[in-house]
């Protein structure tokens, strides 16, 4: 047993009863008094430039307050960190899902109907959809005045000797991988709404996973309108799912903050679903090329990456993706030598953002794919193989990461006795295995890795702690609570935590990186340290005992070994307050982990701990129609301690889910640039009938630096689910599937192949 | 056209004016400030707008508001209206993990109940089917089928046991753990 009242246990989510009973309220739920709705008209080009637009007939309609075209940006506004995005496109567009006009009316109907009233004359240009064409002499420039296709990034490492390693190893397998884009799908589809005061200070209401950087953009874009020293206010709704989608700014906040300053009315843009697949960011679609080599005993001597990402039209944050996977590339398994250089190349395509692994899963296809390929080659069994390469407590990876806490052994053991005890394979199936590392204590991307907690406890004992931190779904609100009642000897329904205002809760790099659990968890934990003390050092003056002397727990305040000498917290609040020079208990902490910004050769501790898993997969592989059924899976990960025991599966669950859509149905079909499946009936997300047998075996190997010994768990669960469903085909029926989704046809056309060659 | 209709909605008789175009969506949302029910399409493809109507689930997105005149609405607003007395499936939702984001919930919740109103037992594959227009991006779904089969089975005991609905003592809940801590302390 743990010795925890609160924390391991299966509490159900703190705002689960409000959902469940249809009051929670999402960004579509938000009205104000006075509100206009927008519209943004995009692009019928992949690459064009825009040679008349007429808004006449948009401006005539009744209803309709302002119309705002690329002329109207102000010049210094743009989005994204590489600063190639205005929120509305004046002379040229590089991709369909250009922004170019917006309209803002008095209801949804007359905008959309403006918006079909703007006329636009286009002049097309040579457009370019293959990322490895766009690097060729002769493509045409998306942006003429960055001279070239090649995004000036710097992803590039080398670390030992690869060459020499190559020459040395006794086996190699070297291969080419490509992943496709694929999109969130959150159930809630995005929206914002902005607001000015008389005074021009800014709130916007908006379900985003970063309220103090959009809170930073924003400001930016107050900037830009020549508004400086005003005020911005985000205010999160609850938020309908996230996996990254909300980690930047997007144009349809900028706008509606615009049309909002010209109306001097709020101003509410929220996305139908087809625009939510066209005109938010997918995952970084990818081409890999994979070298990796072993000695004749089967330890990993050198691994060799490169790869080209398709950048789309404009950049978001796809185009870092690379500096997450390098953390796979250098630290999954041990491997003394490697090198990796990504070129991020823009086309006309849409363009990508974060998505739940950061590039993660895609790295770790290739990496895992291949890791299959190479032992097979050096005759050795691939559970063995991963064995002899495992992750160890203690290790220093070639790229600086320190190994702390390291539970993959335990790991790759639990998944084998699950998938191999009982049933044995019957003909068409195989079983897989994968493994991942992720950043399980922090992320350290920007200078602060940081997040503030500010708690007071009132009167009546109960708490009210304001974080940084932000719950969109994944249940860090429980984290937060169960980790401050356990230190406070509470229960978790004491505990309320409000992430959803940035005028009362402090700042936090944002939900990403699996860090909220880890980092808002400490911040908590060390806020109610704090306000612990202080109680204490009250009840030791009370209780006339020193403040080592008391517990905290169910709710009272007593002296150890002392029966008698007992008061309930509220009790003890109430006298601290009402006593002359009384005081109200409030604490505050600001964590910000020790781990340690990228050098110029990318050498770091990122992470102060780093999470590990193993997956593996039971399929069924049809061969006459290449039909891959997933039989058994389990996802085993080292999560340091589990919290909520029920919200970790959740996520886990949720993850594999995920990442076998990825796998095997997912695909945003992109045709010359155009988006040909933007709806549910096309795109292939899992059923409640897809739905497989998920085993999450827990490994808990009590982080030193995490909250009651917790790492991140939230990304994990879709990142090494690819290349363990592509590994149990090829066990299955002997083809190596490529490239992904792993579609029946593609499979189908495999095993054709193969049985033409034999 | 404006027309005037009049249906029950969650137990009550209500009348009102509507456009002819109007979906049910529409009304509900729109109109009637019923914001529980969800909408993640407006295509009939992803079942968070899932309402009952004379006891079957329904995209409310694809139905015409002016065909529910004379027949029996039923919204998530209608199973509880306090957290102390859930209906068994969302408690069950509650309990079980079956909620994250919550934004697929409501017509989770509905499309449940529409099979577990006829069939309390149903099997897995039953509700597999029920649920299958229902997408939810964050469960992976098996928290969900968890809740609807522990649903079912407290729904046919208190069948079993008549009107007079029994909580499952087994089951630990938030509340009960409550009421744990509140002897403490009084």
């Amino acid at each position: 047993m743990s010795g925890y009242n609160v924390v391991g246990q299966r509490v159900p989510k703190l705002d689960a009863a409000q959902k469940a009973m249809g009051r929670a309220e999402y960004i579509q739920d938000v009205r104000l008094p006075g509100m206009l709705f927008g519209k943004i008209l995009y692009s019928r080009h992949a690459h064009a430039r825009i040679t008349a637009m007429d808004i006449s007939k948009a401006r005539a309609l009744p209803g309709v307050h302002a119309v705002l075209t690329g002329k109207d940006i102000p010049s210094k506004m743009r989005m994204g960190f590489y600063k190639d995005n205005p929120p509305l496109k004046a002379d040229k567009v590089c991709c369909f899902r250009d922004e170019i006009a917006a309209v803002a009316a008095v209801s949804e109907a007359v905008a959309k109907k403006a918006v079909s009233l703007i006329e636009v004359e286009y002049e097309p240009l040579p457009a370019v959809f293959d990322p490895e064409a766009a690097m060729e002499k002769n493509a045409p420039l998306v942006h003429e005045a960055h001279k070239s296709n090649v995004l000036k990034l710097p992803w590039k490492l080398h670390y030992g000797d690869v060459e020499a390693a190559d020459k040395a190893s006794a086996y190699v397998v070297e291969d080419r991988f490509t992943t496709t884009w694929v999109t969130h799908c959150c159930l809630s589809t995005s929206g914002a709404v902005a607001l000015f005061d008389a005074s021009d200070n800014l709130t916007v209401y908006s379900n985003t996973q970063i309220p103090s950087l959009a809170q930073k953009d924003f400001l930016e874009t107050l900037g830009a309108m020549g508004l400086k020293g005003k005020r911005v206010r985000v205010i999160k709704p609850v938020i309908g799912g996230g996996f990254g989608s909300k980690l930047d700014t997007y144009a349809y906040e900028h706008i509606a903050i615009l049309l909002a300053h010209k109306c001097r009315k709020p101003v509410k843009i929220l996305f139908d679903r087809k625009e939510e697949f066209e005109a938010t960011s997918t995952r970084q679609p990818t081409v890999i090329y994979i070298r990796q080599g072993c000695d004749k005993e089967g330890h990993l001597t050198f691994r060799d990456i490169r790869m080209v990402l398709d950048n789309g039209g404009r950049t978001s944050w796809g185009a870092t993706t690379p500096s997450v996977m390098m953390m796979p590339i250098t630290s999954l398994y041990r491997v003394p030598n490697v090198r990796y250089d990504a070129k991020c190349v823009y086309t006309n395509n849409t363009y990508a953002q974060a998505m739940r692994g950061y590039g993660n899963p895609q790295a770790t296809f290739a990496i895992e794919s291949c890791m299959d390929m190479l032992a097979q080659k050096a005759g050795i069994d691939p559970v063995a193989f991963r064995r002899i390469n495992q992750n160890e407590p203690g290790d220093v990876t070639p790229q600086g990461f320190k190994i702390t806490s390291c539970g993959l052994a335990q790991c790759i053991d639990a998944v084998e006795k699950e998938l191999t005890q009982g049933r044995p394979l019957e003909e068409g199936e195989g079983i897989g295995y994968a493994s991942l590392i992720h950043v399980g204590g922090g992320a350290r991307i920007y200078k602060s890795d940081g997040c503030g907690a500010i708690l007071k406890m009132d009167d009546y004992g109960r708490v009210d702690i304001f974080t940084g931190g932000t719950d969109m779904g994944q249940g860090l609100d429980n984290m937060i609570a169960q980790i401050v009642a356990e230190e406070l000897g509470l229960l978790a329904e004491d505990i309320n935590v409000v992430h959803t205002d940035t005028d009362v809760c402090p700042w936090d790099v944002g939900a990403h990186a699996s860090r909220s659990t880890f980092v808002a968890g400490n911040a908590a934990l060390w806020a109610a340290r704090r306000a612990k003390q202080t109680l204490l050092a009250f009840g030791a003056k009370l209780f006339e005992v020193a403040p080592e002397d008391l517990v905290m727990e169910n709710r009272t305040v007593s002296v150890k070994n002392d029966p008698e000498k007992t008061m309930p917290v509220d009790k003890l609040l109430r006298k601290a307050h009402f006593s002359p020079g009384g005081t109200m208990l409030m604490a505050d902490y600001f964590y910000d982990p020790p781990n340690e910004n990228m050098g110029k050769d990318f050498k770091c501790n990122l992470s102060v701990t780093y999470s590990f898993g193993v997956h593996g997969v039971r399929v069924h592989v049809d061969k006459e129609t290449g039909k891959v059924t997933v039989k058994n899976y389990v996802a085993a990960h080292d999560v340091g301690r589990a919290i909520n025991p029920m919200l970790l599966e959740g996520q886990v669950y949720g993850g594999v889910i995920m990442g076998l859509g990825y796998a095997l149905s997912e695909e945003v079909m992109i045709k010359e640039g155009q988006i040909r499946n933007p709806n549910f009936r096309d795109y292939k997300l899992f059923t409640a009938k897809d739905a497989v047998p998920i085993k999450a075996p827990v490994i808990e190997t009590h982080d030193p630096d995490g909250p009651f010994g917790a790492k991140g768990i939230g990304e994990p669960g879709c990142v090494p689910t690819a290349p363990a469903v592509a590994n149990a085909i090829y066990q299955a029926v002997g083809v190596r599937i490529k490239d992904l989704p792993i579609t029946p046809e593609k499979v189908l056309a495999a095993i054709l192949k193969q049985s033409k060659g034999s | 056209m404006t027309k005037t209709i009049s249906f029950i909605l969650n137990g009550d008789e209500i009348s009102c004016d509507i456009q002819d175009h109007w979906t049910l969506l529409h009304l509900l949302r729109e109109e009637l400030g019923l914001i529980g029910t969800k909408e993640g399409c407006g295509n009939g493809e992803c079942g968070a707008c899932t309402v009952i109507v004379d006891q079957l689930a329904v995209n409310s997105c694809l139905y015409l508001a002016a065909d529910v005149q004379g027949k029996q609405v039923q919204t998530i607003e209608g199973l509880a209206v306090h957290t102390g007395s859930l209906h068994p499936i969302q408690q069950s939702f509650v309990d079980n993990g079956g909620i994250q984001c919550g934004f697929c919930t409501p017509g989770m919740i509905m499309s449940a109940k529409a099979l577990l109103d006829k069939d309390p037992k149903a099997d897995q594959e039953a509700v597999k089917h029920a649920l299958a227009g229902n997408i939810c991006r964050c469960t992976g779904y098996v928290q969900i089928l968890d809740s609807v089969a522990a649903a079912g089975r407290q729904m046919a005991k208190n069948q079993g046991e008549g009107a007079a609905a029994a909580k499952d003592p087994g089951t630990i809940t938030q509340q009960s753990m409550n009421k744990k801590a509140g002897e403490v302390i009084t």
